[in-house]
């Protein structure tokens, strides 16, 4: 896939190829910063969208470990017990790794499939690990898990336009 | 669309151990992330040091943000508030009457109570305000109930601190960085405030839901039991939260106990008060060393 310019377009920066996944991933983390006091859990998790978007789109750069650090940063921002996010991005990738090589022809339609199972275990995963059984969040939790798999188009596009920023992968 | 490419990166053997060595690093950074929230789990207040850290980096954002918007949330409502200005006029003058009668009420009670505690010489803890801060951001994405405020150790917060706001109780402190300090909500699955009824003080735990209500069960099955309307007030045992702060009105009855409805709700959490721990356990008496 050849970035907007052809032969001719100027070189991307060597930091911008490493800079702008890594700094996508710890922005979609950093959603939990906006100023809300929320009742329920009700913003998606941007930084596991994001990273599943990168490593769906260039399954060949977000490398198998990945997850670990972004994991990592995800639970000092989001509240979650730290390790949780490490623990099921790093199964959660894991999966998709392994879904991922036998499928035989690729399409955004088992990406978003992929991407949606990978969403949903980690969320629900996240709710045993972090909530009492018998906290009423479920429903909720529901409600968040279909926002999330319908709103990954959407951050699969936004990764797909910075990839062309970033230039020949 | 084409197929993935193929992943095994030819007849390198570098390549193919690099690429094996990625599975074994992922792998092992699981169990880690499996020990560490073992870890977590049983110690909560075990990596409280990060995340503090991570927070003072990310509060100033937060606050900035938060000033930002309310300034523009305010609009709208500044510009109901003008047309609405002449029914709500008429309506504060009938409730000054009300209330002017509800005072006499009170200053005569108070007056007796005061009255009543010094014949009982009762001493009172203080429950001094230790510090008023913004709560300005909160675990949104996660099912705990979380609240950041922007305060710390340099204004005098400390873990287990109670926190209210203007209408009733907010929750707790869990941990406390420099400048910031995290906020068990009252409406956590993990959060249990005892309350009494106001009526007749007849007490009970009030825990959180997860969805926004609070739980409430009575101490004594059978001879209490609360009912729709009842507003429940922090009891003060426990020696966290001092008594009488509002929590909570009663507005259903289920099947062991009654749902009740916080009356600080956090959609509307802006400003919120750092109240002294209750009672604070005295520190154990210096031992002589014997010579």
């Amino acid at each position: 896939m050849r970035p907007q310019g052809g032969a001719f377009a100027p070189e991307p920066s060597p930091t911008a190829i490493w800079l702008i996944p890594v700094a996508s991933v710890i922005a979609g983390s950093l959603i939990t910063i906006l100023p809300l006091i929320a009742t329920f859990p009700v913003l998606p998790p941007l930084g596991l969208m994001t990273l599943l978007a990168w490593r769906l789109l260039r399954p060949e750069w977000m490398r198998i470990w990945s997850p670990l650090p972004f994991g990592l940063f995800d639970d000092l921002v989001s509240g979650q017990p730290l390790g949780s996010a490490m623990l099921l991005w790093t199964l959660a990738f894991l999966i998709v790794d392994l879904l991922d090589r036998r499928l035989m022809s690729r399409d955004f339609w088992q990406d978003w499939v992929l991407a949606s199972g990978a969403i949903a275990f980690c969320l629900f995963g996240g709710r045993l690990i972090a909530t009492p059984l018998a906290a009423h969040v479920d429903t909720v939790l529901l409600f968040q898990v279909v926002a999330a798999m319908l709103l990954y188009p959407f951050v699969a596009r936004i990764v797909a336009w910075l990839d062309t920023k970033r230039g020949p992968a | 669309m084409a197929p993935p490419r193929n992943r095994r990166p030819g007849f390198s053997r570098r390549a193919q151990y690099s690429l094996f060595i990625g599975y074994v690093i992922a792998i092992a950074g699981a169990l880690v992330g499996a020990v560490l929230l073992a870890l977590s789990t049983l110690n909560p207040p075990a990596f409280s040091a990060l995340r503090a850290g991570t927070a003072e980096v990310t509060a100033p954002v937060s606050w900035a943000a938060g000033s930002v918007w309310s300034g523009i949330a305010s609009i709208p409502s500044a510009i109901g508030s003008f047309f609405g200005v002449r029914g709500e006029n008429a309506r504060l003058k009938d409730q000054i009457a009300n209330d002017r009668r509800q005072l006499l009420r009170a200053r005569a009670i108070a007056f007796e109570n005061i009255r009543l505690k010094k014949l009982l010489a009762a001493r009172e803890p203080g429950t001094e305000t230790v510090a008023t801060a913004r709560i300005i951001s909160s675990s949104a994405t996660s099912t705990r109930r979380y609240g950041l405020i922007y305060a710390g150790l340099v204004q005098g917060i400390h873990a287990g601190m109670p926190v209210r706001g203007p209408d009733g109780l907010v929750g707790r402190i869990l941990e406390a960085g420099p400048d910031t300090a995290r906020v068990l909500l009252l409406i956590d699955p993990e959060s249990i405030v005892p309350v009494r009824r106001t009526k007749d003080g007849a007490p009970g735990f009030a825990t959180g839901r997860g969805d926004g209500l609070l739980d409430v069960k009575p101490i004594a099955l059978g001879n209490a039991d609360y009912g729709p309307g009842d507003v429940l007030v922090t009891s003060g045992s426990g020696g966290i939260f001092p008594p009488n702060v509002p929590v909570a009105k009663v507005f259903s009855r289920n099947r062991d106990g009654v749902l009740a409805k916080p009356f600080e709700s956090p959609d509307a959490f802006d400003y919120a008060t750092i109240l002294r721990t209750f009672m604070t356990a005295l520190p154990p008496a210096a031992v002589e060393k014997q010579p």
